[in-house]
């Protein structure tokens, strides 16, 4: 049963076509990293799914409801599915725990007091539970990105999906970050993952998406893939990658 | 130092360079001086009252027609487009003579001079306010609005939580100008017999024959509003700025 069903999604930005016929599964609990090269098509595919973007043809069902752009469906697809951005995208005029806070209060009813415990235990989760009280600015990428995650979290989603979430981090931060997402990969959590981080996707990935050009163009298990791409594309993308 | 350079053109005004002065209408320490220094002062509770009552709604119709502005939708940001083009364009001593001489005439609704300079100037300065936040919502990334909507937050909640807060912040110093702006926009008000500064100054000059004196203490009462304004929209940037840092 997959929680989240693609069928013949395209997308264009005017002219350009980023996503042309674009089908793909993702079951309950199931990992799944999506790479390939800029401009591939591969953060469209994901902002699709949580509507950021619409979709102009196909069908995208998550959890048996149709996307569309029907205020309830929408609503009740966003509060299923959580996300991460490459640039955080924390609320710098709030503190931490008013970040956290605002979805469970505002959206999900919660008093104050739950807000702020279901908050607390979110950031113990990812190991900042010192910086409540701080505002964004005050803390380090990879601290930044943590909150962001915490503050998905906070909504309780069945679904998380990461836009290239350690792209603008420094390399030392990057590891925090990842280890964060592999605890949560590891506690069953149904993940969509666009990253470079190929040690990321051999040890946490579930599947293997490669993207080209608006197209899925290999789709299989990270140990099978990386050691016997079947398409030539996807096997330069990885020595690419793995070489640089 | 730098209070000094702005004050100097002034006490060079006022350290009788011309013998023609004639301080003694304005000296406080005579009966008649006295009298007429709060004579003038007293006008400053219109000055003020009128400003502070035409920014807040100001303020108010400028936001609710700035939002249109921001909308998709064609027709909206045509109504925005509209209402600024054509409110901005009147000169602000226009509208004030219209307000008060026009639309008694037009809807049969009398307005009393107090409410038709706040009309009036409210009207006039929401075209600006409009322009302001529109410049000041857009300047807010999309990455914003796209962290709200992945945790469904709706398009009120957005606006008041998320996207609102941070634009107030960007255009504070916007804000101050435009309080700046109505205050000094508020003496045009004395031509349909407001009894503000510039009122007052004028009944004054008609009575004692000083307008050199009596215009100069003008000045620096607007002079001193407007520091007192531009201290309180400082003080309030600083505190905004370390609330969140």
């Amino acid at each position: 049963m997959s929680i989240i069903s693609m069928r013949n999604v395209s997308k264009f930005f005017g002219d350009f076509q980023a996503l042309k016929d674009v089908s793909l599964d993702v079951a309950l609990g199931e990992r799944v990293v999506i790479c390939g090269p800029s401009g591939s098509g591969k953060s469209t595919l994901i902002r699709c799914i949580n509507r950021l973007e619409a979709h102009e043809r196909g069908e995208i069902i998550v959890d048996g409801t149709t996307l569309t752009d029907k205020p309830d469906d929408l609503e009740k697809i966003r509060g299923m599915v959580g996300m991460v951005f490459q640039q955080f995208n924390l609320f710098p005029h709030l503190t931490v725990m008013e970040n956290l806070c605002l979805g469970p209060r505002r959206v999900l009813g919660l008093s104050e007091q739950e807000a702020r415990a279901r908050a607390m235990k979110h950031l113990e989760r990812v190991q900042i539970p010192d910086q409540a009280e701080k505002f964004p600015r005050q803390l380090s990428g990879g601290q930044q990105q943590r909150v962001a995650i915490a503050r998905s979290l906070c909504m309780e989603p069945r679904i998380m999906l990461f836009d290239e979430p350690t792209s603008a981090l420094d390399p030392e931060m990057i590891a925090e970050v990842l280890e964060v997402m592999t605890e949560l990969a590891s506690s069953g959590m149904t993940m969509i993952v666009v990253t470079h981080e190929m040690g990321f996707a051999r040890r946490v990935a579930d599947r293997m998406v490669f993207m080209d050009k608006g197209e899925i163009v290999e789709v299989g298990a990270p140990e099978d893939v990386f050691v016997a791409p079947q398409s030539k594309r996807f096997g330069t993308f990885i020595k690419q990658i793995l070489n640089h | 130092m730098k209070r000094v350079l702005v004050l100097a053109p002034v006490l060079l005004l006022l350290s009788g360079c011309s013998n023609n002065w004639g301080w003694y209408v304005v000296d406080p320490t005579t009966t008649s001086g006295w009298n007429n220094l709060k004579f003038m002062a007293s006008g400053a509770f219109y000055t003020i009252g009128m400003s502070v009552t035409a920014i807040m709604i100001s303020v108010v119709v400028g936001l609710l027609v700035a939002m249109p502005g921001l909308s998709e939708k064609r027709g909206w940001r045509m109504f925005n487009r509209t209402y600024v083009e054509i409110v901005r364009s009147v000169p602000v001593l226009v509208l004030i003579l219209w307000v008060y001489y026009g639309l008694p005439a037009l809807s049969g609704i009398t307005l009393s001079v107090f409410w038709a300079g706040v009309l009036a100037l409210a009207l006039s300065d929401s075209a600006f306010q409009a322009e302001i936040f529109r410049a000041g919502i857009q300047s807010i990334s999309k990455g914003q609005y796209e962290a709200a909507q992945s945790i469904s937050l709706n398009y009120r909640d957005t606006m008041r939580y998320v996207i609102l807060p941070q634009a107030i912040r960007r255009i504070l110093p916007a804000l101050g100008n435009q309080l700046v702006y109505m205050l000094k926009m508020s003496s045009l008000v004395s031509v349909i017999g407001m009894q503000e500064l510039t009122r007052k100054a004028n009944e004054l000059v008609v009575s004692e024959y000083r307008p050199l004196e009596i215009y100069t203490i003008l000045v620096l009462e607007y002079l001193v509003l407007i520091l007192i304004v531009s201290a309180g929209v400082r003080w309030l940037e600083r505190r905004m700025k370390a609330s969140d840092t």
